[in-house]
């Protein structure tokens, strides 16, 4: 049991782009980085209607699968200025671009390795708390097959929903709230 | 917490999963606009591995020395009642989380944002933005100043009116435990009619919420001390199945 009650989450409301919008937000990997790329995607409700008060939220390993952090049981790395963190409005069509390099393999449990991955948050009006998916890379055939989240997977969870798609300056990673081709969410 | 590495598999720290039985729902009828913004499909169990227990480290870098006090953003200082709203970033195992950004946003002293889709009939102030952030000190410990935000009405539902209330977002050490919420005023009338509050399940829980008013941080002809501290997931010491010999 814990000792303190934890807080619970609320909507970002409708609001949100006053306070949490960055000038360099997009940038995971800042401009001019060897190798980077644009993750673009559009958000969409139910409806198939975009969602225009949405912020996406990007977190991941750099280039060789490792993390400037504490917790990393390898040691943490010094990551200069690659930062891990994407931060994206959507624009009035729903869309949201970060800018970032791919991601290495990162150590899974017991021995099994996670295929190149980048965990996203999304967040919007009319979510009464964040939603998490994970953006897995096409070109990474067997190392997706191998990887113990994308393996076990429900037979019913659409996996290929957690595919990228290769586009003209790097991938397309569209998130379908609900509704026929509705996204993949983790509880996290 | 442990933290090592074996010879075939690695061990990480996990983080209490609780937030899953005090959360909102996310499909939540009397907040209308979540009926179409929820997943139908059950959630997927996601294993904490290394991508879910690091997180961003940000640098002080980021901020600018007055983004702490939201009244002193402008040539001039916001109408309304000066405040400070001021706690400590804790994890439900009571241990700090130190050097961590807190961001937060609110309406005016008037209940209007600065943000173009806000256009109700309520002023704007031309020296308040309503945007401020600092990281947490050593010991968990962060402060703002400003202003107490208004209440504001919304279309959900007739005469609709949210409680006043601070817009918070932490990303603590890890992420698992990144978190938005929002921060109330202690006996606000408006509580009983807001869906967005009253969405937290358990009427106890909700008042974690809900800030209180503090005479030790209050300044003697000044400002009005209010004290929030915010809670994230904490580790659960638990470990992965050993390898097979």
């Amino acid at each position: 049991m814990s000792k303190l009650g934890v807080t619970p989450s609320q909507t970002v409301g409708p609001y949100f782009a006053i306070g949490l919008t960055w000038e360099d937000g997009p940038y995971a990997a800042p401009e001019g980085t060897e190798g980077a790329f644009w993750i673009r995607g559009r958000v969409t409700d139910g409806n198939g209607a975009p969602i225009p008060d949405c912020v996406v939220e990007t977190w991941q390993a750099d280039a060789d699968g490792r993390f400037a952090h504490d917790d990393d049981p390898r040691g943490a790395v010094d990551w200069g200025d690659f930062r891990g963190l994407g931060r994206s409005g959507t624009d009035d069509d729903g869309r949201f671009a970060i800018h970032t390099i791919k991601p290495g393999p990162v150590p899974g449990p017991s021995g099994t390795m996670q295929a190149p991955h980048i965990d996203v948050t999304v967040m919007a009006r009319g979510m009464l708390a964040r939603v998490v998916t994970r953006i897995y890379f096409p070109e990474e055939e067997a190392a997706n097959a191998a990887d113990p989240v994308l393996s076990s997977l429900p037979a019913t969870a659409a996996s290929e929903t957690l595919i990228a798609k290769k586009s003209e300056d790097g991938y397309t990673f569209d998130v379908h709230l609900q509704g026929e081709n509705e996204t993949v969410f983790f509880d996290i | 917490m442990t933290d090592y590495q074996t010879e075939s598999g690695i061990v990480v720290p996990s983080y209490t999963r609780e937030n899953a039985q005090i959360d909102p729902p996310l499909d939540y009828a009397g907040y209308r606009s979540t009926e179409f913004r929820h997943p139908k499909n059950p959630l997927v169990l996601l294993p904490h591995m290394l991508t879910e227990v690091t997180g961003p480290v940000l640098g002080e870098s980021r901020l600018g020395q007055l983004d702490y006090d939201l009244t002193r953003q402008h040539d001039d200082e916001p109408i309304g009642q000066r405040m400070s709203i001021s706690g400590r970033v804790l994890d439900s195992d009571g241990r700090p989380v130190p050097n961590t950004l807190v961001e937060i946003w609110q309406a005016n002293a008037a209940g209007r944002y600065r943000h173009v889709v806000d256009d109700w009939p309520g002023p704007l102030d031309p020296n308040f933005t309503g945007v401020g952030r600092c990281f947490t000190d050593s010991e968990g410990r962060y402060r703002f100043v400003t202003i107490r935000p208004g209440a504001y009405p919304w279309k959900n539902h007739h005469n609709a009116w949210r409680p006043a209330h601070i817009h918070f977002s932490l990303f603590g050490r890890a992420f698992t435990q990144r978190l938005v919420t929002q921060m109330y005023f202690p006996g606000d009338p408006l509580f009983s009619e807001d869906p967005i509050f009253n969405s937290v399940p358990d009427p106890k829980v909700r008042e974690r919420m809900v800030s209180s008013f503090d005479w030790d941080t209050t300044e003697d002809h000044w400002l009005l001390g209010f004290k929030w501290d915010i809670v994230l997931r904490g580790p659960e010491a638990v470990v992965f199945e050993e390898p097979h010999a």
